[in-house]
Formats: structure tokens, sequence, C-alpha cells
């Protein structure tokens, strides 16, 4: 889409959010008539132009949350609209239509890119499913101007992916995302197997490109902090739900569910000072199975505050302040 | 310092592989006093973990070769004891904890027998005392019901369990020196925080020192008394934990430390990112291995290696700013990155 046509659509689309995901759940077999409940009745939306953060630990659900919005997943009930569009449900037209708009970024650039393909390859085959390179010079030209983008040497395009580095890696995968010119990115723990010198290159590429082309973006992490510094907003999971919603800085200043401050009390910051004054709430125990989550709220068992009533009620996802959502009884 | 209770000398360690040798270690020194937390801090392919598992004689040789150097644990040569002694003194008065509890347990003993084989092969005790010692250890490492969980195999423990469990094996001997390589890497924060938590209220307890091997500089923040900064297979920065945090010498130490987004910092500007990647260890070159992606580099930088300059007692940097003859360049720099003062609150 022209930078033109976009400006257009975002004019007439500012009230309507580009993505809302509805009461979406996905259900894994787990095995003897089990179920694994890796999404548990989780909605959200994501505005046009928005970063988006989706936190919370291992099993928490939200890459399955992220997998399932570009259809890598169908979900057990839910349903995500993307511009009006019903994902899941779109005939297979309008469904390759819809690929083209929304695009991801994989956690491990070692797995995610094929090793026996160039990385002229790897990106120019997304411009060859969706027909938009007209010829072999226009689409090597493209090639090249997207590794330029992501701050690749050009004359890399007939190197293969073990001749770069994780970082070099991940740009290019970057870059394959970027070909079809989408608007919505699902990037799932994208720096998370990067250095951390390296971590910084690639978050400053995405959040320049998301500044420059006005992306929007669904960054999915475990990493707090990193989260924090990108996204304009974050939704926080525990065992497939959805605990609390709020602007990066609302929730950092004001966290209102336990689990959400306990999270935020365990991540070291680095400044030994700081470190060395600071009042800890540390969790007890584990986190319990998704085949067998406790009954009512799900972090009742390692919640400092929890009372009877968790056991018994689910608390509703409510908005507690505008625009900040808490899903507990007491917050 | 006191007596150090371990001392590494110009470590040198290589890897023979069909390419080439790599230089993963080249030329390392550093000591532990009793009783102290010395975190090394390193990317991947610094060296660091390398360092350790030389100290331990945990390389597989070949392909590893120790060139050169000395580490001295209680008074004796750890590279040069003959291996019985040595597999006396691992596990016995240097206690291990790896980064994957999953794969340093084994999975078909239980986890009671696994921390009473320790502690029978440092102890003259039967084997029921020796179990009800490794009960007592689970119970100390916070492990619920440790009784009826001794009894138990680690694929019934979750990520956290078992690196407790990893915990109460290299405690067992009651370790002088505990050893732990990104111990909360794999876990989750919540998880991560109560083995931190767990490992100093230990600390304290037993008194035993620890070097903590990570990439995680919240984790250093919390733990460290002292830090070793590890880039390219070399030292290039050493000090107390106040000392490199607040006032970083070496642009490594620098840079990496304003990479880090912090929970507490503004967010409205680009994350300061080192450009380039780590050094090719085959080829390593010569001079400072940070030399090529240094913003403050100078001619002499990638031409001769720099030696430690003492910044303020105790603490030294490997670079070629601290040297009389480049203070025009240390003043661009001190004038850019606001004095060295970085990261002080």
């Amino acid at each position: 889409m022209a930078v033109a046509e976009r400006a257009v659509a975002q004019a007439g689309a500012a009230t309507q959010p580009l993505l809302e995901v509805k009461d979406l759940r996905k259900y894994f077999p787990a095995g003897r008539g089990a179920w694994v409940k890796a999404i548990d009745g989780v909605s959200f939306e994501i505005r046009r132009g928005e970063v988006f953060g989706l936190v919370g630990e291992s099993g928490c659900g939200k890459t399955t949350v992220g997998r399932t919005i570009v259809r890598l997943y169908r979900p057990t009930s839910g349903s995500v609209i993307y511009d009006g569009i019903d994902v899941h449900r779109a005939p297979a037209a309008q469904r390759r239509a819809l690929h083209r708009r929304m695009q991801m970024i994989f956690q491990d650039p070692y797995a995610s890119l094929n090793p026996r393909m160039t990385v002229g390859d790897i990106i120019g085959e997304a411009l060859d499913i969706h027909g938009l390179a007209p010829s072999r010079k226009a689409r090597a030209e493209r090639v090249q101007e997207l590794l330029q983008t992501v701050g690749l040497n050009k004359d890399h395009v007939n190197r293969f992916p073990h001749e770069f580095s994780g970082g070099q890696r991940q740009r290019i995968g970057i870059a394959r995302a970027l070909a079809v010119d989408p608007e919505f990115i699902v990037a799932d723990e994208p720096i998370s197997a990067l250095d951390v010198s390296v971590q910084a290159q690639v978050v400053n590429l995405m959040r320049k490109l998301q500044e420059e082309r006005g992306l929007t973006y669904l960054f999915i992490a475990h990493d707090l902090a990193m989260v924090k510094y990108l996204s304009d907003r974050i939704g926080v999971m525990y065992l497939g739900r959805m605990m609390e919603m709020a602007t990066s800085e609302e929730l950092h200043r004001h966290p209102l569910h336990p689990y959400t401050q306990a999270l935020l009390s365990a991540i070291p910051i680095p400044d030994p000072d700081v470190e060395h004054s600071r009042e800890r709430i540390v969790l007890q125990g584990d986190v319990p199975s998704p085949v067998n989550p406790p009954s009512g709220c799900p972090f009742r068992t390692r919640c400092p505050i929890a009372q009877q009533r968790c056991a018994e009620e689910t608390p509703a996802f409510r908005e507690a302040a505008p625009g900040h959502f808490v899903a507990c009884h007491f917050a | 310092m006191a007596q150090p209770l371990l001392s590494v000398r110009d470590l040198h360690v290589s890897f023979a592989t069909y390419g080439g040798e790599v230089q993963a270690v080249r030329g390392v020194s550093f000591d532990v006093a009793p009783g102290e937390t010395l975190a090394i801090v390193g990317e991947s392919g610094s060296g660091k973990s390398v360092t350790m598992q030389a100290v331990t004689r945990l390389l597989p040789m070949p392909p590893a070769i120790v060139r050169r150097g000395q580490v001295i644990f209680d008074g004796r040569d750890l590279l040069k004891l003959p291996e019985p002694e040595m597999q006396k003194v691992r596990g016995g008065d240097i206690g291990l904890i790896f980064q994957d509890p999953m794969t340093s347990l084994n999975p078909t003993m239980t986890i009671g027998r696994q921390i009473a084989e320790n502690i029978l092969k440092h102890n003259r005790v039967s084997r029921r005392e020796a179990f009800d010692r490794a009960v007592e250890m689970l119970r100390l490492v916070g492990i619920p019901n440790p009784r009826e969980r001794a009894l138990q195999y680690p694929h019934q423990f979750s990520g956290g369990m078992r690196q407790r469990a990893m915990i109460a094996i290299a405690l067992a001997s009651r370790p002088r020196l505990l050893i732990a390589d990104e111990p909360t890497t794999a876990l989750d924060v919540t998880i991560q925080a109560q083995i931190l938590e767990l490992m100093k209220k230990l600390q304290e307890e037993l008194g035993m020192a620890i070097i903590m091997i990570t990439h995680n500089l919240g984790v250093v923040a919390k733990l460290a008394d002292r830090i070793v900064v590890m880039y390219g297979g070399k030292v290039v920065e050493s000090g107390s934990a106040r000392d490199v945090f607040y006032r970083p010498q070496h642009p490594y130490t620098a840079a990496l430390l304003r990479s880090v987004p912090r929970l507490d910092a503004d967010t409205s500007t680009d994350l300061a990112s080192i450009p380039g990647t780590p050094p090719d260890l085959f080829n390593p070159p010569p001079g400072c291995p940070f030399a090529p992606r240094c913003q403050w580099t100078m001619k002499i930088c990638s031409r001769a290696e720099p030696e430690f300059f003492v910044a303020e007692p105790g603490h030294l940097s490997a670079c070629w700013l601290h040297h009389p003859m480049a203070e025009a360049q240390a003043q661009r720099r001190a004038a850019a990155e606001g004095g060295v003062t970085h990261g002080r609150r």
C-alpha cells in the first residue's frame, strides 16, 4: 500500500482498532482426553500504528496468541478480526491478501531460515508468492533494497544463513517480513536468542522501521524491560489468561494485579545500589500445569493476597481505571 | 585482598578444529577471595564458560588444549593435579551448578540418591546418614516435603525445583567455592528471583565464595561483590560491582551497560547499541579485541595489546585510553559520555 493511501486509511480508521482478538481460546490435545488450555479466553485490541507488548512467563500462552493471530493455529473458539475481516473464517482469496498485510518474525534466527536457501531467495520467496516482483531485475533490486533497509550488505544476497551471525540472521528475518510491505507484524521473542549488545541493534531497527513505515506491532517477549521500552500498551498473561492490560507507563507505575507486581519486582535492575535497597516480592512455588489449571483465578495458588473467593469465582477482566484493565477481585 | 581462595594466572585455552585453532581464552587472570561473590560477565564467545571449565578441568581434551597458565586453589595448581585428586576437589571443595538442570541431573536416579552420592563420595558416612543429609539439603534449598521428594526422579521436578536440587547436590559437600554457570538463564523471572534469593541466603549461612558466570547484568547487580568483564577471550575490566557499574572504564563495559534497557529508565531515546559483532577467535585481531567495534579506537588499539591500567584501587581496565599519551582522545570520550559516571543515579 502506498504511503498516501495508507494515510487515508489511517484517518478513516482512527477509531476502529486494526486488530481485535475476541474471547480467543486454543486447546491442544494432551492425550487421554486431557487438554492443554494454552489460551483460555483472551480479548484485546491493537490500534493502527500501535506497539502492543504481550508478556508472561513460559507456558502462559503468549506465543500461541501470536501464532493464532497469523493463522498458524486454528482457534478452538473465539475470533481474530483484522481490519474488519475474520482471519479464520475469511474465504481463501481474502486470506492470501491478509497474509500480505500481516507478517511474523520468529524467535530463533537459527531455525526459522531455510539453511539451503540463499538470503536472496529467502527474502525473494515472499515477493514471488504474492507476485510482487514483475521481473528478475525488479526482484533483485527489491531484495537488495530490503537488505539495506535492515542494515545488511546488499552484496550478500548469494550467501547462506550459516554465514551470518545471530543478529544478522534476525535482520534477514525482519527483511523477509518487510518484503511484502505489511502493515502489521507479530514479533515473537525476536531478540531473546541474541547477545545483549546485539539485542539493542535489533530493537532500535524495529523501532526505526515502525516509526518510518507506521507499522503496527504485536511484540511478544518475556523481558519486561525490553517490552516496556518498545511498547505503547502492554498485556500481561498468566496460564492462558490476560491478567492486566494498560499503557506501558501506567503498568510500570501502578501495576494493579499481584502477579504483575511480582513480575516487575522479580526483574533484577542492572544497578547495585537499587538492587540492594529494593524490597522484592518473591513468589512461592511454580506455575501450575495448564492441563489442570486452578479453579477461579489461575494465579491464586501463588498469590500473596488470595482468599477463598479467588478459588470459587473467576475474576472478571474489568476496567479499573480508564484504559487500565485487570482480572483480580481485590485490585 | 586477603589470601585469595582461587587465583587464575595467565590462562590460555584453545580448541583444535578442522578449521584451525580457536583461541577461546587468551591470557585470563583473576582472584577470588574467601566468601566473596565474583561475577564473570561476557557475551557468548567471550570465553567465560571455557575459563571456568578449564579451572574445574571439565574441558574435553582433546579438542581443548590448555596452552599456558596456573589455577591456584588452596596452594595447589589444579591444572597439575592427577585426575583422582582433582575428583576430590571437584564436587568437594568446589561445587558446580550448570545452566540446564535437566541435562545435568541423571534422569535414571532419584534426586535423593544423587545428592547422597556426592555426600558419600566426600565423607565417611553410612548410606542411611547420607540419605538423611540429602533430605536435609533439600529442605535447606526450600523444597517442600523433602523426604518424599528425595525419592522422586528429575522429570517429576519443575525447572526451578531441578535447579534447587542441583544447588543441593553442589552444596552437600559444604564447598568453599561454588561455581555457577548461568544458573538462572533457563528459568522464568519469578523463579530466577527465588533461586537468586536462595543463593544469597545460603552464601550468608555457609560462608562460601561464589563465581557466577552470566550475561545478565541485573543478576550481577543483585549478587556480585566484584566483577570481571570478558570480551574476545580476554579480561577487559575488573573491579568492585559499584566501580564497574557506576564508573565503567573500558569502552566495552560502558557500551554494554548503556545497551540494556531498564524498567525505571526513559524510553523515548534509542538504546545505545554496539555496532558490529564479536571477534572471530580463529584469527583474533592483534591488539585490543574490542577495537573494531570501539567508538574511541585509535591507531595503537589494533596494533598492540593494551596493558591493564589502574583506574582506582582494585579497579583495572585494559584500554589504551588510560595511557597518558591518549589524553586528548580520553577527554573527547569523557565529554561525550559525560565523564565515566555512567549508570550513577
